[in-house]
Formats: C-alpha cells, structure tokens, sequence
C-alpha cells in the first residue's frame, strides 16, 4: 500500500486551499480552542505534562527538545522574551512560508500558547524579509487575533497580556541561527554569538529569551489540544509526531509533505513525491537542507527517524529539506553551488568560515568546470580539515556558529560518494582511482 | 530623501514597538527604500538621527543585508534564485535570458539570489518580492514586461504594499 501524509499542522491549509489564512476559515475549524483550554491550565502543565511529555523536538533543524529549552529559563528573572525563528533560509526548505502564508492563525496560537507557557509578555515574529505575502497574511492575522482578544491585553479574559511584534529581516541566512537573529532583532548585523551563555540565560537585549522555529511553534496548539502522550504515540523512538518534508529537484510531485516520522525516504520521495521524473533513476539525494551530508539510493528504506540518519548514516534530518537529484546530474555542479551559497552567506565573523568557505567554492568551481587539478579533491580536504576536525559526522566546530562546518558538507559528501568521479575530473587517470594520490 | 510627514509617522510607531530603538532600524530602512527605491545617504543619516546612533553604525548594519540597495536600482527587482532545486530546473539560464533581456534598462534590476525557500516553483523568481515560478524564459520576460507596461501592479522595491 502506497504511503500517505498525516495531516496535523497541514490540515486546515491542505482543507481549505482558497481561504485557509483568514479569521473566518480558522475558526470555522477550531482555531483557538486550544488556547483557551491553555489559559485553564498552569504554565507548568502546558511544558511538563504536554509538551515535555510529547517529545516534541525543534523544527528548525538542531532537533533540541522544545519543552527542555522552555525549561532551561531562569527562576524569577524577568522580562523574558520569546523570539520566532521565521527566517526560513536552509536551501530547498520552504515548510515554514507555508505554514505563515497559508495558516498564520494557527502559529499565532502557538506563539500565544508558548509566551504563556513561558510566562513572557513580548513576543517578536523574525520574519524572512522576502517573504511579503507572509508579512501581509501574518500581519493581517495579528490583526484580527488582537480585535478578538487573542492576543494583546488581558487575553479571553484570563489576564494574561502579550504583545506580539513582526519584525522583517533583509536577506542573511546567518539571521537565522537563532544567536545571529538576536543580534539581528538588536539593529545589529546578524554576526551569531558564542555560547554560553545561551538565549535561555542572557538572550534578546541580555534577557532571558526562548527561541522557537515556526512549524514547533505552529505544532503547539495540537498537542495541548489533544494531550502530550497522544503526539508521543505518534512517530518513532526519539522523534516523536509528524514533521514536514519540503522535497524538491528532480523529483514528480515536489511540495510540502507532512509525514509521521519512522516512514522511509522511499516512501516520501516514490509514493508522495512520484518518484523520479522523466523516467530516470536516482543519484544521490541530500536528506535535511544543504548543511546536511549526502546520502545515496541504497539509504532509501532507512526511516525518518532524527537520531538513526544521525547515527546510523552520518547525516542529519536537518530543516527536512530533501533534495533528490538524477543519473545526469553532476555532483561536483551540486557541490560548487551549495559552496557558493556558504561562501556567499558567510559572515565572516570567524577566520575558518569566512576564509574557507571561499577557498572551497573556487577549488569547487574548477572541479566542476572542467579545470580540476589532480591535487584538488587532497587540497580540499587538507585545509577542510581545519574547518571541520577529523571530517567526520558529526561534524567537530572551529567556529561560532554551524554554518563554518556545514561549508564541508559538500565536500565530505563528495569524497564518501564520488571519489572516483571527482578525480577523473580533475584528471587524475582512471588506473589510478582508489589509491591514495 | 527624507522621510515623509506620514512616513515619519510610521518611523515613530515602529521604534515604539520595542524596548530599545535601535531593533527599528531594519524595519526603518525598509521604509526608506520602500518611500525612494534605495536606500540613500540622507536616509541614512535620517534614520540615525532617529534612533540616537552614528549614521557609520546605520550603514554598517544596512550594508550586511542584501535587500537593501545602497544605490538606485529601478523600480523593479527582479530575483532569480539559482541555488540548488533551481540549478537542475534551469534557474542559471532563466537568469541570463533575463539579464541579457533587460541588460541597460533602467526600470529593471535582475539579480541573483539564494534559495528563496519556494523549491516546489523551481525555477522561480520573485518581482519585487511576489512569487513566480515555475517559468520559462520566455514567459519570465511577458511577467516582467507585464509589470513595466503596468498591466500588473508591483509592490514597492522592498516588498511593501504600494499606497
């Protein structure tokens, strides 16, 4: 039997195409519902007994536990601050314009749900600033949250005031990193911060800050709705419920899919995804966004399960983004072009990264324009080895934030896969493959 | 430019949305370039006037974000992406058609971009931050031909709703 989604977080979107981001729609199907059972409950209940208890883990790509990071605040220091990590930028990610576009209601109650879970009474959306119709959806919706009491000022009567700000970003991945976007939020460039101390201690202007990607956020108001142990029994092992998977390239059908996690990548990719197009086979596919090491299509029956692709495949699912590529594409063209990104969207706060990621990008573009020398797979992965340690995943970090290692993952992915391929382009003769040169 | 009496305005609300002025200064030089196209100089100075910093400390935070344009750019950004889902849809192509189409015209700006987290439109671009995609060349150029002869309405250059 073919696989299919299971729709939670994109049921009301996928149900009414037409009208889904309006007032109307969301409350024609149950929208703040679960807000009002939160505001019976003490804040406590909402993080230990659901959320802590669902296994709900991040969305944004690090997979920490979310009701764990509610926790680490401080006792009795306020204000403190909860920051929406809505700057959806790992390549081929495109779950979070979705859900802000086409169900902003829903991740409004989230945000609600969350500052009182977190006992916090200013809240900022940190919105990629490319997204303009999720500016003009979100904040049409904060709109009409506000005129009906669901957010602002004594909301539903319960006392409990928040104020929730949508701020726009202006075009740098690094925002968001969730320390770079509080630099961002600050009027800073968005340069990440060294940790510790973490946002949970010192985060936005100093202030003890939670920092919470859009689909988390956007997943809270079902598990309050219908209790943590029910999002637990759902998925597999540590990686509890449903996740979007945003599948992209040379693949059928590409879109968002919400899937219960354990499904295999076969699965999304064939039954939901249709397969490879235009009667082709696959190559490789990189499973979690450009930072995340490629895997191959004898990994396809291995499950989306967060800690296995870890463990088991020295990959990661990442922001579950999922690129699949055919038999006519050149790796080496992959790789030059997500070096590029990385080389582009360096900030250059940290010598490794900004030095590196350029120097990767221009041995990548003479590789994979026909100009590889016979040293430059050796080259890469002698100063790569300075950047990321040992080369093995998970990656070791010489640098602030995970952006200087992900600048390797490329490369690592080339040589694991396609050293054979590599070397013949940088001319190295084929007798010779598989030596050590 | 400085900013208009109803801009002001919005200046003035915006930096009351926060505890410190100076998280304002994005969305303040969001309204700069939406008001004039680009960000300029006498903006610049203009917005850290308002916010009670050195207008180096403005144009250094402006000048790390690729939205904004420290020079005159033509009343339609035109954004490829040609990252990855884009690179095997053909994205590097439908940017050189584009560039080489509107290369010397003074209403279009075509650049290059990174993922625009829109994959399922691969190649896809956006006019002036509205979505499109997927598109061939030709019918890329009909779009933006369609938003220069004003039979579409583009939002301003930074996204912004226009009036």
């Amino acid at each position: 039997m073919a696989a299919s989604e299971t729709r939670i977080v994109t049921k009301l979107l996928r149900d009414r195409p037409d009208d889904s981001w309006t007032i109307e729609a969301a409350l024609e199907n149950g929208a703040y519902d679960a807000l009002r059972k939160a505001l019976t409950m003490t804040p406590e209940q909402i993080g230990e007994e659901h959320v802590k208890a669902s296994g709900l883990r991040g969305r944004g790509g690090a997979g920490f536990g979310t009701g764990q990071k509610w926790s680490f605040l401080p006792d009795g220091v306020f204000p403190r601050y909860l920051a929406v990590n809505a700057d959806e930028g790992e390549p081929s990610t495109f779950k979070d314009r979705m859900l802000i576009e086409r169900d902003p209601h829903q991740l409004i109650e989230g945000i609600v749900i969350t500052a009182y879970a977190i006992d916090c009474h200013e809240a900022f959306v940190y919105l990629r600033g490319e997204f303009a119709l999720g500016a003009e959806r979100l904040e049409q919706a904060l709109a009409d949250a506000y005129a009906r009491g669901f957010a602002g000022p004594d909301i539903l009567g319960s006392g409990f005031d928040l104020e929730i700000v949508l701020h726009r970003g202006a075009g740098a991945y690094v925002a968001g990193d969730e320390t770079g976007l509080l630099e961002s939020l600050e009027g800073e460039r968005a340069l990440p911060r060294i940790k510790p101390p973490f946002p949970a201690i010192q985060g936005l202007y100093a202030q003890p800050t939670v920092v919470n990607n859009v689909e988390t956020l956007s997943t809270v108001p079902h598990i309050v709705q219908r209790g943590g142990d029910w999002y637990a029994g759902l998925g597999v092992n540590r990686s509890t419920g449903t996740r979007i998977f945003s599948v992209s390239g040379h693949v059928r059908r590409p879109g968002n899919y919400e899937v219960e996690l354990g499904m295999s990548f076969r699965e999304l990719i064939f039954d939901l995804a249709g397969g490879i197009r235009d009667g082709r086979e696959l190559k490789f596919f990189v499973p979690g966004g450009a930072s995340s090491p490629w895997l191959m299509p004898e990994h396809l029956d291995a499950p989306l399960d967060m800690d296995y692709v870890q463990n088991e495949l020295k990959s990661m699912l990442g922001s579950g983004a999922v690129m699949v590529f055919d038999e006519t594409t050149s790796p080496a063209l992959v790789a030059w072009r997500l070096a590029k990104f990385f080389a582009h969207e360096s900030c250059g706060k940290c010598t490794p990264c900004r030095e590196g990621s350029g120097w990767i990008e221009k041995v990548l573009y003479r590789i994979a324009h026909d100009e590889g020398r016979p040293e430059d797979l050796d080259l890469l992965l002698d100063f790569g080895a300075t950047i990321v340690p040992g080369l093995n995943a998970p990656f070791a970090q010489t640098t602030i934030c995970a952006l200087g290692p992900s600048t390797m993952s490329p490369v690592v992915s080339l040589e694991r896969w396609f050293r054979a391929e590599i070397l013949e382009l940088c001319g190295v003769a084929p007798s010779s493959v598989g030596r050590a040169i | 430019m400085t900013f208009t009496p109803d801009n002001l305005a919005r200046a003035r609300a915006a930096m009351a949305r926060y505890p410190y002025a100076k998280s304002a200064i994005l969305p303040l030089l969001h309204l700069a370039q939406d008001q004039d196209g680009w960000v300029t100089p006498e903006a610049m100075v203009e917005i850290a006037v308002l916010l009670g910093i050195t207008p180096a400390q403005v144009l250094g935070t402006c000048s790390f974000y690729t939205m904004f344009k420290r020079e005159p750019v033509g009343r339609l950004v035109v954004s490829v992406c040609t990252n990855v889902s884009c690179l095997v849809n053909g994205g590097p192509e439908l940017l050189q058609s584009l560039r080489t189409r509107y290369a010397g015209d003074d209403d279009v700006f075509v650049e290059e971009v990174e993922c625009l987290a829109a994959c399922d439109l691969a190649p896809v671009l956006q006019v002036n931050y509205e979505f499109h995609g997927p598109l061939t060349a030709e019918a890329a150029e009909a779009l933006v031909d369609d938003y220069k002869t004003g039979s579409r309405r583009p939002r301003a250059v930074s996204g912004g709703r226009v009036g």
